[in-house]
């Protein structure tokens, strides 16, 4: 009965144990850019993207904090907080899914991989089931995971108002960039 | 026994991959706990001004305000005079933003032909999370004004200096919540000259503001400026002769770059020795002046530039 209990315990801490397989980031990329004929661009960077990524299962995850997004102009960023994604209300846009094509990756050879990834994207309160496509290159053991999607902002319930409507498209590019290390 | 085993085990196999990507959140929320960021809290209000005075708001490094101010006639004076709309008087104003703290603006009012010019500094930030966070945000502002209307008496000795008076002002801010934002605003204002010897050189007066958000781009404000019955010197008065508290109630639009305040006030000038010092009006009698600021933003330097 111990002996059972003991090897329960081994296999428990084994499933558990801080696998070689996450890799993570703090610090990715994610920039966004309207398609507007507007003469001021409507475009930001977020560098401070965080990201966890299991090699083995593909399952990742991302957790963008709205506050850090920040625009070349300041009064344009003040209002994409307070009028538009409310940051003080939805402090973060979070992307939960899986590489549905993990096995066609060999992370021990360097190249480009494309990969297509779904899973939940939640932006503003308002949580959809997505699929984009992507890619993840291999450099060294290295993993760069990027891709390039547009969403639509009525999707997630963004408003524009008439008076602007002209200056900031219903269509918003999204690139995302991140570097993975290895967790510790 | 046995099949509890089994099924403790095959739970422990499977809940792994069940909750994956719950658990890779999970593990993301405890890394950003351990690096918890100090946050500032932004947009106490819409613009640099609640009303008639200075509100806790800075420009930002590089940016360039151009400020329109109209305050009409009083609204009491009937049909003929188009409810105060045939008078106006008016403030063209630059608002500059030298860095994330301070600003500093120049003006040109109609009303007394006043040039006046000012620094507002962010002393202390409204701000939560991370170590030494404020509940509150503290500015500090002074303005010198300078009347140009001619002499009263030319035959005199006029001293250039009698023209200049000075206001120095604090503003405590903070911000409740996302709708509610109230502030106060201790105030001093210097006279070099006044016109009787019963006036005072010193005035000082206590001014409270706030405002209520009704959507995300419309809200309602209030400014109330009390002058307050502290004199130091025997035999003078503590405020200027037949005048009384400025009141101001208004909304601020917010269409893209541009903010228009539209209010209404007992105050006749935009300069804060007019309003707070020489408000003569009485609001509850109809005394009261229409009117409305407008603002546009330019950024000239990129400060906020993102690096690249």
């Amino acid at each position: 009965m111990k002996k059972q209990l003991a090897g329960l315990l081994v296999l428990f801490l084994a499933l558990n144990a801080p696998a070689q397989n996450i890799q993570i980031t703090k610090n990715g990329k994610i920039s966004f850019y309207s398609r507007a004929k507007s003469p001021e661009k409507v475009e930001a960077d977020n560098n401070e993207v965080s990201s966890v990524f299991n090699t083995e299962t593909g399952d990742i995850v991302f957790a963008v904090l709205m506050k850090s997004f920040h625009f070349e102009r300041a009064l344009m960023e003040e209002h994409f907080h307070e009028n538009y994604v409310e940051s003080n209300k939805y402090p973060k846009s979070t992307f939960k899914g899986k590489i549905i094509n993990m096995s066609s990756v060999n992370l021990t050879k360097d190249g480009v991989y494309p990969v297509t990834v779904e899973g939940e994207f939640t932006l503003h309160g308002v949580t959809r089931k997505v699929s984009y496509t992507g890619s993840l290159s291999v450099k060294a053991g290295k993993i760069n995971a990027t891709s390039k999607f547009s969403i639509k902002l009525k999707d997630y319930n963004v408003t524009i108002p008439s008076l602007v409507a002209d200056k900031i498209s219903e269509d918003i590019d999204i690139s995302v960039d991140c570097r993975y290390e290895p967790k510790s | 026994m046995k099949k509890t085993f089994l099924i403790t085990i095959l739970s422990f196999c499977l809940l792994p991959n069940l909750f994956a990507q719950d658990d890779l959140m999970k593990m993301l929320e405890e890394e950003s706990k351990k690096q918890k960021k100090k946050e500032f809290a932004t947009a106490t209000f819409k613009t640099t001004r609640l009303i008639n005075g200075q509100s806790i708001e800075n420009v930002a490094a590089g940016v360039l305000d151009v400020k329109i101010s109209h305050r009409f006639g009083m609204v009491n004076r009937g049909a003929y005079e188009f409810f105060g709309l045939d008078q106006a008087t008016m403030r063209m104003g630059l608002d500059y933003g030298i860095s994330n703290r301070l600003m500093v603006g120049i003006g040109r009012s109609t009303y007394q032909k006043q040039y006046d010019a000012y620094y507002k500094f962010k002393l202390l930030r409204q701000s939560s999370g991370g170590r030494g966070s404020s509940p509150i945000s503290i500015s500090a502002t002074s303005s010198v004004m300078l009347q140009t209307l001619k002499w009263e008496d030319p035959k005199r000795q006029n001293y250039y200096t009698s023209r200049i008076s000075f206001a120095h002002q604090l503003i405590i801010a903070r911000k409740f919540s996302e709708a509610v934002s109230l502030q106060l605003m201790p105030s001093y204002v210097h006279y070099n000259l006044v016109q009787n010897a019963t006036d005072p050189n010193d005035i000082f007066a206590l001014g409270a503001g706030g405002r209520i958000k009704l959507s995300k781009r419309l809200s309602f404000n209030v400014e109330y400026y009390h002058v307050l019955p502290i004199s130091f010197v025997a035999g003078q008065d503590y405020r200027l002769p037949g005048t009384r508290n400025s009141l101001a109630v208004g909304f601020d639009i917010e269409t893209g770059g541009h903010v228009f305040q539209l209010h209404f006030t007992n105050s006749t000038g935009m300069t804060e020795k007019t309003f707070i010092t020489e408000t003569t009006g009485d609001f509850f009698k109809g005394d009261i002046h229409f009117g409305f600021n407008l603002s546009r933003v330019f950024t000239i330097k990129n400060k906020h530039f993102r690096k690249k």
